[in-house]
Parts: C-alpha cells; sequence; structure tokens
C-alpha cells in the first residue's frame, strides 16, 4: 500500500481503492449477504413488509421439504421430498457430468501434449475453441434439433441398421441434460488437463517406457499424478457451471428431469416469491462452496491453482 | 504396436472434433431447409426464407442491440475495475493479499442464479429503503451489467495481474526521480505496458457477457438479451430463424478464427525466417 502511494499519489492510488471497494461491497459482499437476510423473511403483500409479521424464521428453508412422492431405487420404495430429491439429482448428474468429461478429455489432453506434431497444435487448438465461442444458448439448441424424434441422430441410427425404431431422446429423464451438459463443458475439462500434463518432463515417459512399464502403468503411476492440479481445476469448474446451469436443463429437459437451478427459477421469476428463491439460492451457494472446498482438500490444491 | 496405438488417438482426435462441431454444421443446416420445423432431415429443398425472415423480426434485433449495449457497458466497467484490483493486489502482500485474492477469485465460482437473485435483491432493495423511481434500482439491464461485472471483472483481473509480473517496476523509479508526475508514471509507463493485457480482457468480458444467461434471465425486468430472447424462442416452438442467426454468428466466428490462423503463420514464418538468417549470420562470422 505504501508502495502504491509513493508510485501513483494519493489521487490515483484513493480511485483504485474506491474501485476495488466498490467491486467487493456493492456487487459481491453486500449483495449475498442481502440475499442471505432475505431468505429468512416471508413472503408478504408489500403493504405489510416491516409489519408485525415480517419476522425471521426458518420456514423458507424448510419448505424444501415439502410436498413428498414416492420413488423406488433398487427394490426399495421410499418417501422422499420432491425438492430434496431434485437437489440431489442434481448433484448426482453433475458428478456424472463431471466425470464423462474428465474420461472424454483426458485422452486427448494427452494427446495434445505429447503425441500430436506440435507445429499443427495451434491449428487444433483453434478448431477447439471454436463452439466455445459459440454462444450456450445456441450450443444446447443444436442438440435440441439433434435429439428430437424426427432428428439427424435418430434417421443416422435408422438407417445404419443400429436401431428399429426411433428413440425419444429427450424424454429418457436426465438423458438430454448430461448429453447436453457434457457438450457444453468438456472443453473447460479439457485444457486445465492439458496444461497439467504439457508441463510433464517426456524423458520421465520415455524411461518407464525403456525400463519395461506397460503403457496403463505409465499413465497410472506417472501422467495422472502429474496431471493431479488440471483434474482438480477442471473437475470443480466442470461440476460448478453444470450444478449452475440453467439453459441447457431447460431446453434439453425431458417431463421427469428437473434441475435445481430450475426450481430456483420457478420460485423467483413464475411464483414471484423472491425471498424462497433467495433461500434456495443460498443452499446452491452452500452446496458448491462444499464441493470446491472437498475438491481443494481432497487433491491438496489451493484456490489460487483452480482459477488459472 | 507402437503405431498402431498412434493411429488410435489420431483417430479419436477426429472423432472428437466431430463430436465438437456437428452439432454446429447441423444446426447451419437447418438454416437452410425449407420446412416449418428447424431440422435437416427430411431435406425439403433449399431456401433463404428463413433470413429474411430474421431481419424482419423486430424483437430479435432489438435483443441485438441490447445485447451489443451490455456487452460495451461490461466489457469497459470490468476493465477499468479489474484493471485497479490487479494493481492494488500486486502491491499488496501477506495475509490482506491473500483474503482479498481468494474473495475476488471465488466470485468467479459463485454460480449465476445467485449472483443474478442476489443483485436484483439489493438494489431493488435499496430503491424500496430511499423511496424513489430512480432507474437504477427498477429491474432491467443496467443491473444485468452490474451483476455480470461482478465476476467478469475478476477474469480481466487475472490477465492483467499475470502481466505485471514481467513489468519492472525499476521503470517507474526512474521516471519518479527524472521529475515525472503521479499521473504521468501512470499514463506513460505502468499502462502502455498493459495494453495487451488490457484488450484481451475487453475481449473476454465482451465474449462473457454475451454468453451470459443466469445472471440476466434474474435481472432484466422486462428487457430481452440475444441469449434470453433465443431461449424463450426455443421453450415455445421455434421457426429456423433462429438456426439463420445461429449461421450468421458461427460464419463471424469463422471468419474470426481464419484472420487469427493466417495472422499466426504469417508471424510464425517470420520468425523462421528470422532465425534462419541469424543462423546464416553466426555460420559467416566464425568462418
Amino acid at each position: 500500500m505504501q508502495d502504491l502511494l509513493r508510485r501513483y499519489g494519493p489521487g490515483l492510488t484513493l480511485i483504485m481503492a474506491l474501485m476495488v471497494a466498490f467491486w467487493l461491497l456493492m456487487l459481491v459482499i453486500i449483495p449475498n449477504m442481502t440475499l442471505f437476510e432475505q431468505s429468512f423473511r416471508p413472503y408478504l403483500p408489500v403493504t405489510e413488509v416491516g409489519g408485525p409479521r415480517d419476522t425471521y424464521s426458518f420456514n423458507n428453508y424448510l419448505k424444501v421439504f415439502d410436498g413428498s412422492i414416492e420413488r423406488s431405487f433398487l427394490g426399495f420404495t421410499f418417501t422422499i421430498p420432491v425438492h430434496v430429491l431434485t437437489f440431489w439429482l442434481t448433484i448426482w448428474y453433475s458428478m456424472v457430468v463431471t466425470v464423462m468429461c474428465f474420461l472424454l478429455a483426458y485422452p486427448l489432453a494427452y494427446y495434445m501434449a505429447k503425441i500430436v506434431n506440435p507445429r499443427s497444435l495451434p491449428t487444433l487448438i483453434l478448431l477447439l475453441f471454436i463452439p466455445l465461442w459459440v454462444s450456450e444458448v445456441l450450443r444446447a439448441f443444436a442438440w435440441w434439433i439433434i435429439l428430437a424424434f424426427r432428428g439427424p441422430l435418430n434417421w443416422l441410427l435408422l438407417n445404419l441398421g443400429l436401431i428399429e425404431d426411433p428413440i425419444r431422446w429427450t424424454n429418457m429423464g436426465y438423458t438430454g441434460v448430461v448429453i447436453g451438459l457434457v457438450y457444453t463443458y468438456v472443453l473447460f475439462m479439457l485444457f486445465p488437463i492439458y496444461n497439467a500434463i504439457q508441463s510433464l518432463d517426456t524423458n520421465q515417459i520415455e524411461a518407464a517406457e525403456d525400463l519395461g512399464a506397460p503403457w496403463w502403468k505409465i499413465h497410472w503411476r506417472i501422467v495422472l499424478p502429474h496431471s493431479k492440479p488440471g483434474i482438480a481445476s477442471g473437475s470443480v469448474m466442470v461440476f460448478m457451471l453444470s450444478a449452475g446451469s440453467l439453459l441447457v436443463p431447460s431446453i434439453l429437459g425431458s417431463t421427469t428431469s428437473q434441475w435445481f437451478t430450475q426450481t430456483i427459477n420457478q420460485w423467483f421469476n413464475d411464483a414471484l416469491d423472491w425471498n424462497t428463491a433467495s433461500a434456495y439460492a443460498f443452499l446452491l451457494l452452500l452446496l458448491c462452496t462444499l464441493f470446491v472446498s472437498l475438491a481443494m482438500w481432497v487433491f491438496r490444491v489451493k484456490l489460487s491453482d483452480i482459477a488459472k | 504396436m507402437h503405431r498402431f496405438r498412434q493411429n488410435l488417438a489420431h483417430l479419436y482426435m477426429v472423432l472428437f472434433l466431430v463430436f465438437l462441431l456437428a452439432p454446429l454444421v447441423v444446426m447451419s443446416g437447418a438454416a437452410f431447409n425449407d420446412s416449418k420445423l428447424p431440422s435437416i432431415v427430411p431435406w425439403r429443398g433449399f431456401t433463404t426464407m428463413w433470413f429474411s425472415a430474421m431481419v424482419q423480426d423486430q424483437r430479435m434485433m432489438l435483443a441485438f442491440v441490447n445485447t451489443l449495449w451490455v456487452a460495451v457497458a461490461v466489457a469497459i466497467l470490468a476493465v477499468i475495475v479489474g484493471t485497479a484490483s490487479a494493481i492494488l493486489i500486486n502491491s499488496v502482500s501477506g495475509k490482506v493479499r491473500t483474503v482479498l485474492y481468494g474473495l475476488m477469485i471465488s466470485t468467479i465460482l459463485i454460480p449465476g442464479v445467485v449472483i443474478g437473485i442476489s443483485t436484483m435483491i439489493l438494489w431493488t432493495k435499496m430503491g424500496n429503503a430511499l423511496d424513489t423511481e430512480f432507474f437504477l434500482f427498477n429491474p432491467g439491464l443496467h443491473l444485468s451489467v452490474l451483476g455480470q461485472v461482478s465476476y467478469i471483472a475478476a477474469m480481466v483481473m487475472l490477465l492483467v495481474l499475470a502481466r505485471l509480473q514481467s513489468f519492472d517496476a525499476g521503470l517507474e523509479e526512474a521516471a519518479l526521480d527524472l521529475g515525472a508526475s503521479h499521473t504521468q508514471v501512470m499514463r506513460r509507463i505502468l499502462l502502455p505496458h498493459l495494453y495487451p493485457a488490457i484488450g484481451a480482457g475487453a475481449a473476454v468480458a465482451f465474449f462473457q457477457s454475451i454468453e451470459n444467461f443466469n445472471v440476466t434471465q434474474f435481472t432484466r425486468g422486462g428487457a430481452d438479451t440475444l441469449t434470453v430472447y433465443v431461449f424463450s424462442q426455443v421453450r415455445s416452438g421455434i421457426t429456423p430463424t433462429i438456426n439463420a442467426l445461429a449461421f450468421l454468428l458461427i460464419c463471424v466466428t469463422l471468419v474470426m478464427a481464419l484472420v487469427y490462423e493466417i495472422n499466426r503463420r504469417r508471424r510464425a514464418r517470420i520468425e523462421a525466417e528470422r532465425e534462419a538468417e541469424a543462423r546464416r549470420a553466426e555460420e559467416a562470422l566464425l568462418l
């Protein structure tokens, strides 16, 4: 701080400090505190806000447990509140998406870092970037076309003779959502892993080969451990983006799939109950914080490593 | 065996690219199909009617203009705030730095839904408390701008901070010793060094803003941006006008990518020539 004052004088330093304060206080901290405070208030008509009935309670959070439905899993039948189920399924399928992204991205990341001819690498990266520049809503829409009942995918599979009847892709629970999310976010897994593997000395791989290690052991013992920071940051990014996505689940979801962000959207934009929406949004934030902390603890990485 | 595995890797790369690019091809193709529903099968003949339909779609054009305004505003604000934060964080150390940096980075990880709702609640509540009808406190795209800046500024900050690492602080010392004013040091020495990062930051901010859906959806009031408009169209039965729009956007992307690639190749060639010349000169010296 002393340093800043000496270099740029009190005026400029003050302006910079004010801008940082505006960002962190007005755009981040105070909004989130307001959200937290609001989530404990009841939903009242405007005239009653601040009146005797406007007291703090956990009622908004308890709405998560309203309305149970019956589900059966592995032969067990049990009742579970709808929103708890949605919350759980959102987490579960976000994890599925994360794992699938990793399985898809890891071989290509290794290929880009160690196998491909370095001179054609920039072109390959450019090609990979093109879908990233096309807006997310359009990418989800593209899959909406592809997965349609009379769409290209069913047409292709029918003509190849792989299926007898067209498949209702968008009416199979979370299938459409998972496909869409994997397509949309796989590149957020690819580039961190690629960066991590790139810094691995190729001599290590060759030494292992010379000493007779099979290819899977080279990956298991050398490449995978080395790419751990990349995997961690990729996983955190993909999980957060998937769990927080509203577009893809809304466009590619079926009648039997519900994402937690959709529930929040319904409270906020359809029911106009901002307070319950706040409570639900806070739960989502809590979950995301927990997941990031857990991932950082498991992989032993710092926050600054993730946001590279 | 080694050869076989290498070919398998090449094959995988090709399949991956097909997986990434095929949806875009399908979407573009559907823009030219003479069918009421957006699809490429069955092919009902070539038409450009969806493009004329798109130009006549007033709401889409308005949404397009809105998107550009929001993106420009976000880029300007995020660049100013992000650059100031990078300079500030670069000059503090210890615990303060860890806390500030962690706070800034965490904004990238906050779900857009949370950012949108919290921004909306704060500003409308302030409007109620102050009892004004001033536009700033009503829902609208200006709140979307504020919400988007709250995390896009962090991306700009990271880019500028990386660039600051290669800055020689001695230059500023020298300028101060030679009698430059504080403003001159900032304008003539520090900022010119940061311009490449600031430019990249502005571009990132602009495109992130165009992409944004979550924050905008919760703060926009009644106004549309392109993403929100496309979303509402997809949900409420669509004509291939959206495909026409997608086709044009993909074309713009491709042209930009092509220009970038040609530029890169030219620079690589010049670099190679220069290296070859240096080698020749070295050899000549040795002889």
